[in-house]
């Protein structure tokens, strides 16, 4: 209940919560105010937000609702930053845990793969996997989440490499637990609230990396997703900018909700290093 | 000479992994739709099978996978990228050509990035929890929350389309030729929006870490006793603050040479610049796999030589580096 209540003392995490609930509502109501594909025809193409009350925000170069997109949008951008949040975190945990506890030569090798992973570009690495794996919305998921994990895995061995001499690990491995109930049961409980926080960070950057990717036309092109629609109003930014413009809003609306409420977790977790 | 020892022992390290990343991409590649000679072929506009056959024997394409990286491995020691089919041209070549816009829009953007991150960030450590500080902070969330491509867009349509200003794509004016300063102001002002628009991130990133950095050193014991000294504040601030607030600041640029690198595919793509980024971008789009493992190579060399130059410069700044390792 502190917690709660050392969350909620804070007005930005407040705000951001808010902005989050907004797009979740967005995401779960987009069946209910659009029960037609947002993808298909619509209107005249071009129409200006406001300007018909059929589409309040308008209609992109080949006639499609841009409110339409922007709500079915949420889904897409909110499983994106969801799943592959959750892929890289899971991925970066295990490889931390391993290599943290065990230290050695494991943990050469495995931060020596996460050097490789992060010496190389990530939106590079990116590019590379959907040339390879193709760019349905499944690969492109994935591929998000193998280029996000080098953080958290960093993160989580930093905790391990604190936590695995203390002394309730020692009781337990005086108690004969086996390594895996000690990794998993004993050392990760406690190291995890640091890694939970950033996966915040991790979400917002999937959400902007999809994004960008959509923008250059290499994700999939049968959803409607912020980037698409970014990319498709790029033909006609001279006069109709407002078919780049609002799902930019949208993109940007997204991340910083995620942001300010990574931040206020972490505020709420550790009330010491407030205004950091 | 200890500090160069010690980059440079950090350098030998990154062989390793340098040589990892460029064995799993080539594995990675081989998993690809098509390889080069099918992309050659279709430029050609198709071909029998024979033709084919040959032209994959001529590029030892037919060789064992272990081979290939074998051979690959080989030429680029002597720094052979092999040939790009869809350039006509040396990949070595093509990437050489491309490579200086990049290196100036990254130099450019990181400038403005770490200049007015550290300004920012000591006027909002300065004037904690008041305005200055919220007013920063928030533009700094807001940032941090921007897609670079998006701000890029909307930065052509009020800089270019409507206010006309600033030239909305390109290294240059195209339609006349120009020379010396000229060429260079020009040059400058063609820079300035894909500039502001990778920066724009890091600024964010830089003007957070900056603050916190201040107000972390600005409550150690030394700082105490140099206002006991009866310094001013401002001198406390320059002298004694900002050197040791600085050092997250410097292993940032080292640990975001990358993403700025990733960035810069984005924001080529919307200015239409002649870079590594964009031809990262159409070596995908064209199946270009050669040139692809070219830039991931040549990229990889890059981070890796920036972080040598952030080693040197954070021994510079520190000097208790000097004593450790």
């Amino acid at each position: 209940m502190a917690f709660v209540r050392a969350y909620f003392r804070s007005p930005p995490a407040v705000i951001g919560l808010f902005l989050l609930l907004c797009v979740i509502a967005m995401a779960v109501s987009a069946g209910w105010f659009f029960p037609r594909d947002p993808l298909a025809l619509a209107g005249r193409p071009l129409v200006w937000p406001f300007a018909n009350p059929r589409f309040p925000l308008g209609t992109d170069n080949s006639g499609r609702d841009i409110a339409a997109q922007i709500f079915y949008g949420a889904r897409i951008s909110l499983l994106i930053g969801g799943v592959a949040t959750v892929i890289a975190v899971i991925i970066g945990i295990v490889i931390g845990a391993v290599s943290g506890y065990y230290g050695g030569w494991v943990d050469n090798v495995l931060m020596r793969i996460t050097e490789a992973f992060q010496t190389l570009p990530n939106f590079l690495l990116l590019l590379v996997l959907v040339a390879v794996f193709g760019s349905n919305i499944t690969t492109v998921i994935i591929a998000i989440g193998i280029v996000s994990w080098p953080a958290p895995a960093r993160l989580t061995r930093a905790e391990f490499l604190s936590l695995r001499n203390r002394e309730f690990v020692q009781a337990g491995r005086t108690l004969g637990l086996k390594d895996m109930k000690l990794i998993f049961g004993e050392i990760l409980p406690n190291a995890l609230p640091p890694v939970i926080v950033y996966a915040s960070v991790v979400m917002a950057v999937s959400i902007l990396l999809e994004s960008a990717l959509a923008f250059l036309r290499l994700s999939d092109p049968n959803v409607a997703s912020w980037g698409n629609l970014i990319g498709l109003g790029r033909d006609v930014l001279r006069v109709q900018w407002y078919v780049s413009a609002i799902p930019g809003i949208a993109i940007l609306v997204t991340v910083l909700a995620v942001s300010l409420v990574g931040q206020g977790l972490n505020d709420a977790l550790n009330p010491r290093l407030k205004g950091r | 000479m200890h500090i160069l020892r010690l980059a440079g022992r950090r350098l030998a390290a990154s062989i390793p992994t340098l040589i990892l990343i460029l064995v799993g991409v080539f594995l990675l590649l081989q998993l690809a739709p098509g390889d080069t000679v099918d992309a050659m072929m279709a430029q050609m506009g198709g071909g029998d099978a024979r033709t084919a056959e040959d032209l994959r024997r001529f590029y030892g394409l037919d060789l064992s996978v272990t081979a290939q990286l074998g051979n690959y491995l080989w030429r680029l020691i002597r720094f052979d990228l092999g040939f790009s089919a869809i350039y006509g041209k040396p990949v070595a070549q093509v990437i050489a050509e491309r490579l200086p816009a990049t290196i100036l829009l990254m130099t450019a953007s990181l400038s403005f990035a770490f200049f007015f991150g550290i300004v920012f960030g000591v006027i909002a450590a300065r004037g904690v929890n008041r305005w200055p500080d919220t007013l920063i902070s928030t533009l700094g969330l807001i940032f941090y929350a921007t897609p670079s491509f998006w701000f890029g867009l909307m930065a052509i349509v009020v800089f270019s389309i409507y206010l006309q200003w600033l030239p909305a794509g390109g290294l240059s004016d195209i339609t006349q030729v120009k020379e010396g300063i000229w060429l260079v102001l020009d040059t400058a002002r063609h820079l300035v929006l894909p500039t502001l628009t990778l920066g724009l991130i890091f600024l964010a990133i830089y003007l957070r870490i900056m603050r916190a950095s201040m107000l972390e050193v600005l409550t150690l014991d030394f700082v105490r006793t140099a206002r006991a000294k009866g310094l001013d504040e401002t001198r406390v601030v320059v002298r004694h603050v900002l050197r040791n607030a600085l050092l997250p600041m410097v292993t940032l640029i080292g640990l975001q040479a990358g993403t700025m690198l990733g960035g810069s595919v984005v924001v080529e793509s919307v200015f239409s610049l002649p870079g590594l980024g964009r031809l990262a971008y159409e070596s995908v789009v064209q199946r270009d796999l050669n040139t692809l493992l070219g830039i991931i190579f040549v990229s990889a060399l890059l981070v890796i030589a920036v972080n040598f130059v952030v080693d040197l410069v954070y021994a510079r700044l520190d000097p208790r580096i000097k004593t450790e390792g």
